[in-house]
């Protein structure tokens, strides 16, 4: 009998878990690591809900409809194959949740309700309240562990991945990783890898994400040879709340619901937002874009934002800020639908959004970008896959709200079975791996022994703040050459500076800041590819916007950025990969027609 | 205002087995302070109040918008999440302890993995046939989702447990958050298959038998998930199946 297949999956979000479940299911072995509990993954954060074209609301809604709205929304930066496949695969993944017990809101037949999300004009989006992705993941969660408990899911929680082992030949062969209490670093052999480490907010320092997502996994296998495509896709949510230890997101949703954005006409108005007449307020979305409204997508509406605030100068109160109103809809239904973000805005900001409207400003959300990966979810290092936000395809130049979810879970349910069947076709190991273990274990040690012995001055938290403060000022929403190149400078400083860190905290047991500063280092450098991906891209697509080149330009920039590693001095090197536009033809991406 | 400061101590321990120790801390007033974000500003600065170097505080989190369940802690005394906790509402000097019923790791990091393992032991999932296309699952009114998903919140944070009386080594008790996980998939119409094993989980010694009905857990519990009327309504579950048990012998 063939030997049984042993998979390891890093990261148990939506992605990750969703693939633990199918490669359980067909027999393989699964060894799951995470930083956190896989319960306690980023994915509980997603509020508003999942697109899958189930036409249950008699409006005509189809597969192709949803492909479209996709790959137009992400201005046509995706490779169209993998968008169609999921898309056709979105009813049956969502009748899946449903038989999982996830508590979607329904209709008074009981059958699955939908709303609307951005992007597009159907009745698309399945919830849970606003919390759905909590639901899912929890849903998801249960099914891992049910398959933990039967012995075909270990967990290793609280364990963080360094680094992927590699054989002579190139091939993936297992990771070397990091028990996050006892500071043991180990290696582990695999017949495969899925990497679903998530998005990297924290290269922006305060973003929507959570704490663990840094994308530190994504750039040690970008130093390690894997593409990064499309770095410089980097979505900013237009409706976040600003606070002092992160931005909190008010969904998309709370618009699908009815919600509107808005300014008072005069720059002076002093009065609550509650007591400016209707007739003196500027909804400025509904006023430019009729036909989508307040559902523009994310990249429209943040810029939109941007302009009321920055060159027109009507920010509320002087401040960046607008209104995101739902006090006109009645309580009841609010509690019913948006009862959680409701609740966040509640205990963070103090006021009751039922009532008043909210205060918002965009906030750095998503990466689109992300490890390259062909249409099986495989890196171009065989044998280790990526999946989820941390892989660069479906989205494109900009993601619609509620898709994410959904390709989270179609990565996994991609990349699992591929993986079984990659795994079958290895043969007996045609060398000795013990050597490379041995090397990546050497490495990693090294590194972990030079940071915990440097003496210096710099505190990494100090260099962190740094880092955040220039992306989010130059590489975010509006987008200048000189101003990225003097974050590119500015990257390079903090690297010099990085050899010059101390920390406070030499210990070896559950020492949380060694392990920050280690992630530190891998945000430094995938900042650079961000950066030098924006830089290079002169045009304006999707959320990438260049005033200096306001069009989109597809005879020079309808290709993928490919970003290689080329030394810890020199950092990224660039080449360009056409996209695959075989099933819909380019067209203009135009949201503010009738 | 003359530089208004926030005050707060912080009780750390170095590893499971060493002794506890305190660290106060003095830092500049801003709006819009959490109890997470006083942690940030230690790390970028590590000095005592008295002026003493120390070392960033460990603590678990993740979401910082209450939703993943990672950042549970005593806070004045009380069992809740730290990311929640506004300084603005919160009496001076703030005073930070790890969880006193788990072990401690480090700081204010607590071992809750005994929360996962009973979740195990009620088989709190729905037992699907498989992964493959079988189509749309059952039909729910919307009465019924609304019941599902007040319960379908709880986020393993194990406040309740830390808040409970009876929950210590001595009764073994499963606490709240698994009675109420059991109920719901009790509830679920595929789910209710495994009622029987769910129930037989939780009769005897450590199991719901074990609550004094002391209400704490649900004056805590961040995500309001009614525990008490959980506890009841599976109680009454248990004793009938009890009885049907005995006739059954
Ligand atoms: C506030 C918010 C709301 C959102 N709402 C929606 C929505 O309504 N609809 C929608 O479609 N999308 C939404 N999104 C986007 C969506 O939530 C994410 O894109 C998605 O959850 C990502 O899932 P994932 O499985 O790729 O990664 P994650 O859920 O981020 O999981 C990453 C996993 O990797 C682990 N990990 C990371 N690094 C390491 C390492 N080095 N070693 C070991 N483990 C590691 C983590 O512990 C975790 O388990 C939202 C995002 C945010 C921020
Ligand atoms: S009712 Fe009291 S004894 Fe019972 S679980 Fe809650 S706190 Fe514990
Ligand atoms: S029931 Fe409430 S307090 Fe208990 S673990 Fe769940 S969310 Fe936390
Ligand atoms: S950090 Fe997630 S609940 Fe506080």
């Amino acid at each position: 009998m063939a030997k049984t297949p042993r998979i390891i999956i890093v990261g148990g979000g939506l992605a990750g878990l969703s693939a633990a479940i199918k490669v359980a299911e067909a027999g393989g072995s699964v060894d799951l690591f995470s930083v956190v509990p896989v319960k306690r993954s980023h994915s509980v954060c997603a509020q508003g809900g999942i697109n899958s074209a189930k036409n249950l609301k008699g409006e005509g809604d189809s597969t192709w409809a949803h492909f479209d709205d996709t790959v137009y929304g992400g201005d046509f930066l995706a490779n169209q194959v993998p968008v169609k496949q999921m898309c056709e695969m979105g009813p049956s993944i969502i009748d899946l949740l449903d038989r999982m017990g996830v508590p979607f809101n329904r209709t008074q037949e009981g059958l699955l309700d939908f709303r609307r999300f951005g992007g597009t004009l159907f009745n698309r989006t399945a919830f849970a309240g606003a919390t759905t992705g909590q639901q899912l993941l929890y849903a998801l969660d249960e099914q891992v562990r049910r398959f933990e408990s039967e012995g075909k899911v270990r967990k290793f929680e609280y364990w963080e991945f360094l680094s992927s082992v590699i054989d002579s030949k190139g091939t993936c062969r297992g990771i070397c990783a990091m028990d996050l209490r006892t500071m043991e670093v180990l290696t582990f052999p695999a017949d495969a890898v899925l990497i679903a480490t998530g998005g990297i907010g924290a290269i922006f320092g305060k973003s929507t994400n959570s704490v663990v997502c840094t994308g530190s996994a994504q750039s040690a296998l970008y130093q390690q040879g894997a593409v990064y495509a499309n770095a410089e896709m980097i979505q900013v949510h237009p409706t976040a709340i600003p606070g002092e230890d992160k931005v909190r997101l008010m969904s998309e949703s709370a618009r699908g619901e009815g919600g509107r954005v808005w300014v008072p006409k005069n720059p002076k108005e002093t009065r609550a937002g509650k007591d400016v007449p209707e007739g003196e307020r500027m909804y400025f979305l509904e006023e430019w874009y009729p036909k989508y409204g307040n559902l523009v997508p994310r990249d429209i509406a943040t810029r939109a934002i941007h302009k009321v605030v920055h060159t027109l100068g009507l920010g509320v109160q002087g401040l960046p800020m607008v209104y995101l109103d739902l006090s006109h809809i009645d309580a009841a239904t609010l509690d019913k639908k948006l009862g959680g973000i409701l609740e966040i805005y509640e205990k963070f900001v103090g006021e009751d959004p039922r009532k008043v409207p909210m205060k918002i400003f965009p906030g750095m959300h998503y990466t689109m970008g992300g490890l390259w990966v062909d249409n099986d979810q495989q890196t171009n290092i065989p044998g280790l896959y990526a999946i989820g936000e941390c892989d660069y395809s479906i989205h494109g130049a900009n993601r619609l709200g509620a898709n994410s979810l959904l390709s989270c879970i179609y990565a996994g349910f991609i990349a699992g079975p591929h993986s079984m069947k990659y795994a079958a076709g290895l043969g007996a190991d045609p060398e000795d791996l013990q050597a490379s273990f041995d090397a990546e274990k050497k490495r990693q040690l090294e590194l972990n022994n030079h940071l915990i012995e440097n003496q210096g001055t710099e505190n990494p938290f100090q260099l962190w703040r740094e880092m955040g403060e220039t992306m989010s000022k130059n590489v975010t929403v509006t987008r200048y050459n000189d101003n990225i190149r003097e974050t590119e400078a500015k990257l390079v400083e903090l690297l010099e500076r990085y050899k010059k860190v101390n920390l406070s905290d030499r210990s070896m047991w559950s020492n949380q800041s060694f392990m920050f500063t280690r992630q530190l280092y891998n945000m430094l450098q995938l900042a650079r590819a961000v950066a030098m991906g924006a830089r290079l891209r002169d045009e304006s697509r999707g959320s990438h916007y260049k005033p200096d080149f306001p069009e989109r330009d597809d005879a020079n920039f309808l290709k993928t950025s490919m970003a290689r590693f080329a030394g810890a001095a020199e950092g990224p090197r660039f080449d360009w990969e056409p996209v695959d536009v075989s099933l819909i033809k380019p067209r203009p991406r135009r949201y503010d027609s009738k | 205002m003359a530089n208004k400061t926030v005050q707060f101590k912080i009780k750390r321990q170095d590893g499971p087995n060493s002794q506890p120790y305190w660290d106060e801390f003095e830092i500049p007033y801003r709006l819009g302070l959490n109890v997470i974000s006083l942690f940030m500003e230690v790390a970028l600065n590590p000095v005592t109040r008295e002026g003493k170097q120390t070392t960033p505080v460990n603590y678990d989190s993740n979401c910082l918008e209450e939703v993943c369940g990672s950042c549970a802690m005593l806070i004045n005394g009380k069992a809740r999440m730290a990311c929640s906790a506004l300084v603005d509402n919160l009496e001076q000097p703030i005073q930070i302890e790890p969880f006193s019923k788990f072990p401690v790791v480090r700081d204010l990091q607590v071992d809750r993995s005994v929360l996962f393992e009973n979740l195990k032991a009620v088989q709190a999932w729905v037992p699907i046939d498989g992964t493959y296309d079988l189509g749309s699952g059952p039909r729910v009114l919307p009465q019924v989702q609304e019941q599902a998903y007040r319960l379908s919140q709880c986020m393993s944070c194990s406040c309740c447990m830390e808040a409970c009386p009876q929950f210590n080594e001595s009764t073994g008790f499963v606490g709240a958050a698994t009675i109420a996980q059991a109920r719901l998939f009790n509830m679920h119409p595929t789910g209710k298959v495994l009622k029987e094993e769910r129930l037989a989980a939780l009769m005897g010694d450590g199991g719901i038998q074990e609550c004094g009905y002391a209400q704490n857990c649900v004056e805590v519990c961040p995500k309001e998930i009614p525990l008490t009327k959980s506890i009841s309504d599976v109680g009454g579950q248990v004793m009938k199946k009890a009885v049907l048990d005995f006739f059954r012998v």
